[in-house]
């Protein structure tokens, strides 16, 4: 039996840059970050970090006041994204309401803002008289899916995987796997987060948020470079629309990519730190998926959240795998780390590093460390045809998860 | 505050909550039929008129009767009449 071939047919992206996917290409293209300082007021005592890349307000009026009232910022996120990404592959109704569509759609916890404001009213007067019918819906760890999937109408099934820094790759990669098995045909995948200040306070208390640039914060992030100091926490919301390579003939939609390689890996040596042997593990098992050599990947998009440990250990699997054949970036000094939407962004972004043949390089790097591996850093955007991309995507809880895509050939 | 704020305050809060069109605070609107609120508004307008007036309207049975945005006026005025004079 031939296996089915997915390939994706449609994106959207709500970025920190704003709204749709032209404006994030706009903004990496011309090496811009969405990263500022984060106001007074929204900082706990204590919090050294005080840089964050958020999205600058949106119109959500496009969304119905009853599906609406039930989401917080990160639904409204995904649900205006799946829009555009629903436009661009031209689905109709008849698709998103069949049993054979489905929804594969991360974040990485339910929204932390409503959780705040329903224990501060419980702790502030004791009583539920004054919360909302609708509290729970925004708090629920599969609020951002099923508020999405309420929202267009899906009616195929809905997954709702949770896994750190690598839910929106791991989104993906299910939704593949939904339908290169024949379970649906077609699945609308990504991720989304909203920011809150814990985002930041996680990665701040281990030591790993970057606290030396609060007054410079177009400098930070600085993944692979020598004075990078951690994390720069970010929100947004990234959707592909995946679908069996036949059925996208058939109505003769626009493909953008392939899908050809997934795989996802578990270090369960340490829950906090990454494992390169495990990374490498992971990229060598989607090659396999993919059936083709690392020598024919033309360019890796990294996880590198320049976090001290997880660009050494990354840049070493890399090194491990591809030695400096391969070019390497990563795209968080542009928009910081959108969590579960990075996997999604970043991905989007390599197709249209392909559609556009242009390799972005990682800003803020000037002086990348050794320590993280002998590779051919992107410093600046590079003109060049790209046939095959891997993306990378780490998370705490010792989750890898890795996905490839090819330009959709023929054949 | 006089019947005619309390009333204000009532249509202001609702329209916020509820983005409902200024035409449409009529007292004979119904608050299903023509406004368009279901079970879920319900409990959401108790809680905004219990924050806003500071009474307590969840279990009280004539709640259950309103029927137009009227019916809702007339017993805000009410609850807070028997606030006043308690």
């Amino acid at each position: 039996m031939t296996q089915r071939r997915i390939v994706i047919t449609g994106m959207g992206a709500i970025s920190p840059f704003g709204v749709g996917i032209e404006c994030l290409w706009e903004h990496l293209e011309a090496g811009a970050t969405a990263v500022r300082e984060i106001l007074p007021s929204d900082r706990p005592g204590g919090m050294r970090s005080h840089v964050a890349a958020t999205i600058p307000p949106i119109d959500s009026s496009a969304i119905d006041r009853k599906k609406r009232r039930f989401m917080s910022p990160m639904s409204i996120y995904s649900t205006l994204a799946a829009l555009e990404a629903i436009h661009q592959a031209g689905l109709t109704a008849e698709h998103i309401s069949g049993r054979r569509l489905g929804l594969s759609l991360a974040s990485t916890m339910g929204s932390t803002q409503e959780s705040e404001s329903f224990f501060g009213e419980m702790l502030r007067s004791g009583s539920m008289e004054q919360i909302k019918s609708t509290m729970f819906f925004k708090t629920m760890n599969h609020s951002c899916a099923a508020n999405t999937a309420q929202a267009l109408g899906v009616q195929g099934r809905i997954l709702a995987p949770s896994a750190a820094c690598a839910s929106g790759n791991l989104a993906i990669g299910l939704g593949y796997e939904a339908v290169q098995t024949g379970r649906q045909d077609i699945m609308i995948c990504g991720g989304a987060d909203e920011y809150h200040p814990l985002m930041t306070m996680v990665f701040d208390i281990m030591n790993a948020a970057s606290i030396k640039y609060n007054h410079r914060p177009e400098l930070t992030p600085r993944p692979f470079e020598v004075e990078r100091d951690g994390v720069v926490c970010a929100e947004g919301a990234g959707i592909l629309i995946l679908e069996e390579l036949r059925h996208a003939q058939q109505r003769n939609a626009t493909i953008f990519a392939e899908i050809i390689g997934f795989s996802t890996l578990s270090s369960p040596d340490d829950l906090a730190n990454p494992d390169t042997e495990t990374m490498v593990d992971c990229m060598l098992e989607s090659l396999r998926q993919g059936q083709i050599g690392s020598e024919q990947i033309d360019y890796v998009n990294a996880h590198a959240t320049a976090t001290e440990r997880g660009d050494i250990a990354e840049g070493k699997a890399i090194e491990a795998v591809f030695g400096r054949a391969v070019p390497v970036s990563s795209l968080k000094g542009h928009l910081g780390h959108t969590m579960a939407a990075s996997g999604a962004l970043e991905l989007i972004a390599s197709i249209q590093s392909m559609q556009h043949k242009v390799l972005l390089a990682t800003r803020n790097l000037e002086y990348p460390d050794e320590r993280c591996g002998n590779i051919d850093h992107v410093r600046k955007n590079r003109a060049q045809t790209i046939t095959s991309v891997l993306k990378n995507s780490f998370a705490l809880g010792g989750i890898n998860s890795t996905l490839i895509i090819r330009r959709y050939m023929n054949d | 505050m006089t019947d005619e704020e309390i009333i204000q305050v009532i249509n202001d809060s609702m329209i916020e909550e509820f983005e409902l069109d200024v035409g449409v605070m009529l007292p004979e609107s119904h608050l299903s039929k023509d406004l368009a609120l279901d079970s879920l508004d319900f409990v959401d307008l108790v809680v905004v008129l219990q924050k806003a007036f500071n009474v307590k309207l969840r279990e009280d049975p004539r709640m259950r009767k309103i029927q137009t945005l009227g019916d809702l006026h007339a017993l805000v005025l009410e609850k807070k009449r028997e606030l006043e004079s308690a």
